[in-house]
């Protein structure tokens, strides 16, 4: 079977426009989880399906694609999913976040600042912020609904109560527009503060669970805290070793079993393109 | 006076079955009302409907709210209804593990309805949590601990603190006491009638133990087959039942 086989973007035409109602509707009501019907895709649940399909849904031919996999190009969900979209639809792909209109991403947004006109994708594995405190599907809906999120405070007061300080580092719940709550997909919470006032739209995938949400431009989102233990965003506390920026989200690699590691930015596009401008970490080659 | 609450003809069908029919009542401030009877003869139906829990098929539940005086609860709306279940109505279960959340450490379930109602300082909802364990006599040291950790007495103890942490002013008991020891029995119920007084709640406590009762209700109903059979205060009842189920009932307790 040759490519030219396939629709356009893999999914047929219909299914793609279901998706787009689900992501208007999404954009309505943001923080809303809008149900739809999640289509097989080749690949297996867990590997971005929900992501992929709000990306087939919003590609158009004139789009240049981007892919990063906890801020890596260089990943196998990345390159898998980079040379999905290549075949399918053709579009031109990039690895620079400013070049990119559609980033597709798994656990990180890009440094560098989104701009208007850009979307960003968001791979989801678990939509609903409650489910672990709430198994009932039936009763989350309801405290939707009714915006009884007095539970979610519970979580963060547990990890209080244990570690003395809110030990959630991912998947930080947060508040949309003063109304839904939200779980922002694995994206660490030094990531958080990005997703308010983003001039790009945010829509959020969830294959498995069939799920779209989304955040419109401009959007306020508040991470949730006590007022005695109010948020913080969070990095480790080093330079990348490569191209010692200070400001960006580090990955810990060991690099030897004698306890030696290095920290390194875990965009992979901001880091090139520092290095390339000159900056020299401790541990560039 | 105001009833706090006025239940008014209320009636739960489960298909042609009668969960119960035609319960009026009042009760007032302050007062304990006792519901006994035996299994299945709609004591845990009623007290679900006028809970919120079941939607009656006929009949009004008029709750005195503090803002807007006299509501009947089975037409208000959803939300409403919760913020009462939430803030002035509490619901003690028979199993703790029904009220409680297993997962979340003692403090962090006390806590729950506090942060429900908008608590967002931490400091001030641990020392309510602490400050509520000790009033049920669990010791201010296991506040970090889980409820599985617990014992069946202690387990009841937090789901009642939990419960009475907003200030309720009713609260709904469906045998509290049942599946508890009796040396922990007689320890919850003098814990519960302490409460009851100093705090001035009215509760509906549904019971098949006169014992209980005897020492909690102010005012008693008899059940059987889903109708109120007799009403009146709990001495009367227990010393002088008029009613043939009634007599049978007080005669049939183990004298020891």
């Amino acid at each position: 079977m040759t490519d030219q086989a396939y629709n356009f973007a893999y999914l047929d035409e219909q299914t793609k426009r279901m998706i787009r109602r689900a992501i208007l509707k999404a954009l309505a009501v943001p923080g809303y989880q809008v149900p739809f019907a999640s289509r097989e895709m080749p690949m297996p649940y867990g590997w971005g399906t929900g992501g992929v399909q709000v990306s087939a849904a919003v590609l158009t031919p004139k789009d240049t694609f981007k892919v990063i996999d906890q801020g890596a190009d260089d990943t196998t969900n990345a390159v898998s999913i980079r040379s999905f979209f290549e075949r399918t639809a053709g579009v031109e792909t990039t690895t620079a976040t400013a070049q990119a209109t559609v980033i597709q991403t798994r656990h990180r947004i890009p440094e560098a600042t989104l701009t208007e006109g850009q979307i960003l994708v968001y791979q989801v594995p678990i939509p609903e912020p409650l489910r672990f405190l709430e198994p009932r599907e039936s009763e989350t809906r309801k405290m939707h609904e009714l915006e009884e999120y007095g539970l979610m405070h519970v979580k963060l007061y547990e990890d209080i109560s244990r570690h003395g300080h809110i030990a959630t580092s991912y998947a930080y719940p947060v508040k949309v527009e003063g109304r839904y709550v939200m779980d922002p997909s694995p994206i660490p919470k030094f990531d958080n503060p990005k997703l308010s006032d983003c001039p790009a739209i945010q829509l959020f995938g969830a294959g498995r669970e069939q799920r779209i949400y989304a955040l419109p431009p401009y959007t306020q989102v508040v991470s949730l805290d006590f007022e005695d233990h109010p948020f913080e965003p969070s990095k480790a506390d080093h330079p990348c070793g490569m191209c010692a920026a200070e400001d960006s989200y580090l990955d810990e690699v060991i690099v030897d079993d004698a306890g030696g590691r290095m920290f390194v930015c875990s965009d992979t596009d901001y880091c090139e393109a520092r290095q390339a401008a000159g900056h020299r970490g401790k541990d560039a080659a | 006076m105001t009833p706090l609450l006025s239940v008014q003809n209320l009636t739960k069908h489960y298909g042609h079955h009668i969960g119960c029919a035609d319960v009026s009542f009042d009760l007032y401030p302050g007062e304990v009302m006792g519901i006994v009877g035996e299994s299945g003869s709609g004591k845990s139906t009623l007290l679900n409907c006028m809970a919120g829990h079941l939607a009656p098929d006929a009949g009004h539940v008029v709750f005195d709210t503090r803002a807007d005086g006299p509501r009947d609860t089975v037409t208000m709306s959803e939300p409403e209804r919760r913020m009462l279940s939430r803030t002035d109505w509490a619901f003690v279960h028979q199993h703790a593990r029904d009220g409680l959340r297993m997962g979340v450490s003692a403090g962090g379930n006390v806590g729950e309805r506090l942060m429900a109602v908008g608590a967002r300082n931490y400091g001030d909802i641990r020392d309510q949590a602490t400050d509520w364990l000790q009033r049920v006599e669990i010791d201010a040291a296991r506040v970090d601990d889980r409820p599985t950790t617990f014992s069946g007495g202690m387990q009841q103890r937090l789901q009642i603190a939990r419960n009475l942490v907003t200030g309720p002013r009713l609260v709904f008991m469906d045998e509290p006491t049942g599946g508890l020891d009796v040396s922990v029995q007689a320890r919850l119920l003098d814990l519960v009638r302490g409460l009851v007084r100093d705090m001035g709640l009215s509760a509906i406590i549904v019971t098949h133990d006169l014992a209980v009762v005897r020492l909690l209700a102010d005012r008693l109903m008899v059940m059987k087959s889903g109708h109120v059979v007799e009403a009146g205060l709990t001495d009367q009842v227990l010393d002088d039942p008029q009613h043939a189920y009634s007599q049978l009932l007080v005669s049939s307790v183990l004298q020891v």
